[in-house]
């Protein structure tokens, strides 16, 4: 059973998402079945992680006679669709499935008002394959299909409340982005496949010599990828969404824009990985794009009343700093001295703050969701004095709070330290701008903390109670793994993270399958 | 909307499309076309049934089809046949082919016009598909017909 | 042999064509059902280009159980065409989820222009 993994990480949320709407008007039933099918995902995905790390590269072949058989007899290249799952790709799907199961939980309670509540925990899961889909493949157009699913299940989810006319005005900002944005990339596969006649990722890296044309299929996939995963330029849909979102689909929102955030790594990294034109240029756009991203982003928080936009914006410039990480890795991709002076630990420092953010900027949208359950308002102006009523989420919140602003021994330090570190050494200025942004985030975080938490009671919130258990439940894990992540990173570096920059870096072995290199 | 010749025309072509629907959805393995193709075309029959009758007529006669859960069994049945080849094979794979079950039948070397006993999982898959999609389609050309016909709210 | 070139490349043309179009319809109308027509035109830009690209001439068409002489070797993998059919899927998908979001917010906010349609700033 265990070869058949890669596919059953993608069957087992499909067929939740199936089976759900067919529980129509059993709202809890549909909800405890959503929780069920996101655990079990969630443990075959650490399994998942366990066979990558101690066997390696995982290849699946869908529809072959057996999974590893890439080439069958007579054939030269790869034909079948084929997952194709390294660390890296492993690494992305436990951060889904952990975040999926955290907001089904999360969502039992926060929308038990809702009406069609069958269809969001489909979409939910469906969500959840898209982004399974997009991390696990090794063909450039399931990548495409998955990418779509993704972007279609989150928007539809982005407009779930709709009776609220901001809700649709939000989903359709995100659904038209994303269909230019997976439309150039189907434009861009369009052109590869034009040149070389395959889809397959490893295939094409062997491949590619890059003339124009695979400069231009490179230019637009870098920029769609971009697009999707909130960078500068084309970030403004990003707080539309996630502010309107219900925030038990925060988690995995957030995850489906890393997973571009991931599709944008595995292009430079892997796809364009072997060209001989020095993609220290794509670097230095990414280095810039990054410290502009997070400067921008935490600008346009400090301004912010409505508290679940102004942590929005917050994920704008959070998304900054993996993109400097990463960016700093690939500007000194060939130049082996200094890669293995700070490029690496940069790299590792950009990933590893993938999964920090996701995990304290989670608890912090889920807070602000909680904060909206109690009080019905998202505006900080009219809260004030919900510390002693809702203790538990102001822990919660306390701990987000300090792991953003990247205050030991929170876990946003742990990697926020890494990046300093490294990007210092590229230039120190690009360093000087991330410290400068983190204060920042810490000084629009004491805001928040003091107009919503601090201050008199106020007399309209006297009958507050505490969010209900499973949401608690939901903010307290992630907040146990925000310390735990903190105090141990080396554990979680040297098990998840450097296997998975070193599953980018090393091209040779991603190529290596099935005796095509 | 409703006119005579709307109608007239309705009843004599909307019998023709669904057949022709289920025609190509039937032999999606052999001639162009399949599930999804067929599905729509079917879908579209249905369509015209809808946009020639009354908002009322409409909504009495779709009151009673499951058209969801149709949808999520057209996707459970396509699951279920891809995950058939987790029988000793991997994901997706045609073990109904050449196997002399339903639609197992072995193609016959050399020219021939196409047997409908052939395909495996394919022939399967795209019945499925096509539930799905006729499915699927239809409700969204129900919701915006009473969506933007009616009167009251039916998301 | 200049009016070969150009017959080669005339779907090419109407892609690129199309393409222009299609972002000038999102970027420049107001409407917001133009806009969503515009993500159409360039989904159908998209999709004339993989067909297009998919084209081989002289090509066999990979469906044969006992394949003439001529036609060995000659096969052509109907990828893009796979790829072009997915799209179309897909595009139903969206296009049909776009129309619904267009729908509801003409009832909340009584209008389709986009630059009212703005709610949401800051």
């Amino acid at each position: 059973m265990m070869e058949h993994l890669p596919a059953l990480m993608i069957a087992v949320p499909l067929f939740g998402a199936f089976t759900t709407p067919l529980l129509k008007k059993r709202y809890s039933l549909a909800s405890m079945w959503a929780i069920i099918i996101t655990a079990a995902t969630l443990g075959l995905s650490l399994l998942l992680v366990q066979e990558v790390l101690s066997k390696g590269i995982i290849v699946y072949v869908f529809g072959a006679k057996n999974p590893s058989l890439v080439l069958p007899s007579g054939y030269r290249v790869p034909v079948r669709i084929i997952f194709e799952i390294d660390a890296i790709g492993a690494f992305m799907a436990l951060s889904a499935t952990l975040m999926s199961f955290i907001g089904a939980l999360y969502s039992y309670s926060h929308v038990r008002m809702e009406s069609g509540l069958e269809k969001y925990y489909a979409l939910l899961l469906l969500l959840e394959v898209g982004i399974l889909g997009m991390v696990l493949t090794g063909d450039l157009f399931n990548l495409f299909v998955f990418l779509e699913i993704a972007g279609i299940a989150g928007s539809a989810l982005v407009g779930f409340r709709n009776y609220r006319g901001e809700a649709s005005e939000a989903g359709i900002k995100y659904l038209i982005v994303s269909a230019v944005a997976s439309l150039m990339v189907l434009f861009s596969i369009g052109l590869l496949y034009g040149q070389y006649g395959n889809l397959n990722i490893a295939y094409l890296s062997t491949q590619i010599h890059f003339d124009t044309v695979d400069m231009i299929a490179l230019g637009l996939l870098f920029v769609s990828f971009a697009m999707k995963c909130g960078s500068v330029p084309m970030h403004y849909w990003v707080p539309d969404a996630y502010t309107e979102v219900p925030a038990g689909i925060n988690p995995t929102l957030l995850v489906a824009t890393y997973a571009s955030l991931y599709a944008l790594f595995r292009v430079s990294f892997s796809l364009f990985g072997a060209i001989t034109w020095n993609m220290a240029r794509v670097g230095w756009i990414m280095s810039i794009l990054g410290v502009l991203t997070m400067f921008i982003g935490v600008t346009m928080a400090l301004v912010q009343k409505d508290v679940k936009r102004l942590m929005s914006y917050h994920a704008i410039s959070q998304t900054g700093y993996m993109l400097l990480g990463v960016g700093v890795g690939l500007t000194v991709l060939n130049d082996p001295a200094k890669l293995s002076a700070f490029g690496r630990t940069a790299m590792a420092g950009g990933i590893f703050h993938i999964i920090n953010h996701i995990i304290y900027k989670s608890l912090l949208l889920m807070t602000a969701g909680a904060l909206f359950y109690v009080t019905g308002t998202r505006n900080l102006n009219e809260m004030g004095g919900l510390a002693r009523r809702m203790p538990y989420t102001t822990i919660a919140f306390i701990v987000g709070a300090a792991a953003i602003s990247g205050i030991p021994p929170f876990n946003g330090f742990a990697s926020k330290f890494l990046i300093y570190e490294t990007s210092y050494q590229l230039n120190p200025l690009l360093a000087v701008i991330a410290m400068v942004t983190s204060v920042l985030t810490l000084a629009s975080f004491v805001k928040v903390f003091a107009s919503a938490f601090l201050g008199p009671p106020l007399e309209k919130y006297n009958e507050v109670r505490e969010v209900p258990k499973p949401m608690v439940a939901a903010m307290i894990i992630l907040a146990v793994l925000c310390i735990l992540f903190g105090l141990f990173p080396n554990v979680v570096l040297k098990n998840l993270i450097y296997p998975a920059v070193d599953a980018l870096l090393k091209l040779a072995q991603y190529q290596s399958w099935g005796g095509l290199a | 909307m409703t006119t005579t010749i709307i109608k007239t025309t309705t009843r004599i072509l909307a019998p023709l499309i669904l057949v022709f629907g289920a025609y190509i959805i039937l032999h999606g393995h052999l001639t162009p076309g399949g599930g999804f193709q067929g599905g729509a075309v079917f879908a579209s029959g249905l369509a015209l049934l809808i946009v020639a009758c009354e908002t009322d007529v409409v909504k009495k006669r779709f009151e009673k089809v499951p058209l969801s859960p149709l949808e999520s069994i057209g996707a459970l049945g396509f699951l279920g046949m891809a995950l058939l080849g987790l029988m000793g094979y991997t994901f997706f794979r045609n073990v109904i082919a050449n196997s002399g079950f339903i639609f197992g039948g072995r193609t016959p070397i050399g020219i021939n016009p196409g047997f409908l006993n052939t395909g495996g999982t394919l022939a399967y898959m795209n019945i499925f598909v096509g539930m799905k999609v006729l499915a699927g389609l239809t409700s969204i050309v129900l919701i915006f017909f009473l969506l933007l016909g009616g009167k009251k709210d039916e998301w | 042999m200049n009016g070969d070139i150009i017959a080669i490349n005339f779907p090419f043309i109407v892609v690129a064509l199309l393409l222009a179009l299609g972002f000038y319809t999102i970027g420049f109308k107001r409407n917001l059902i133009k806009v969503v027509i515009g993500v159409e035109i360039l989904e159908g830009a998209v999709n004339l280009f993989l067909i297009a690209l998919g084209y081989v001439k002289g090509g066999y068409a990979p469906i044969y159980t006992l394949a003439p002489k001529k036609a060995v070797g000659n096969m052509v993998l109907p990828t893009p065409q796979a790829l072009t059919l997915t799209s179309i899927v897909i595009g139903v998908a969206v296009s049909a989820l776009m129309l619904a979001f267009a729908v509801n917010i003409y009832r909340h906010y009584g209008t389709l222009d986009v630059t009212k349609i703005r709610r949401l700033r800051g």
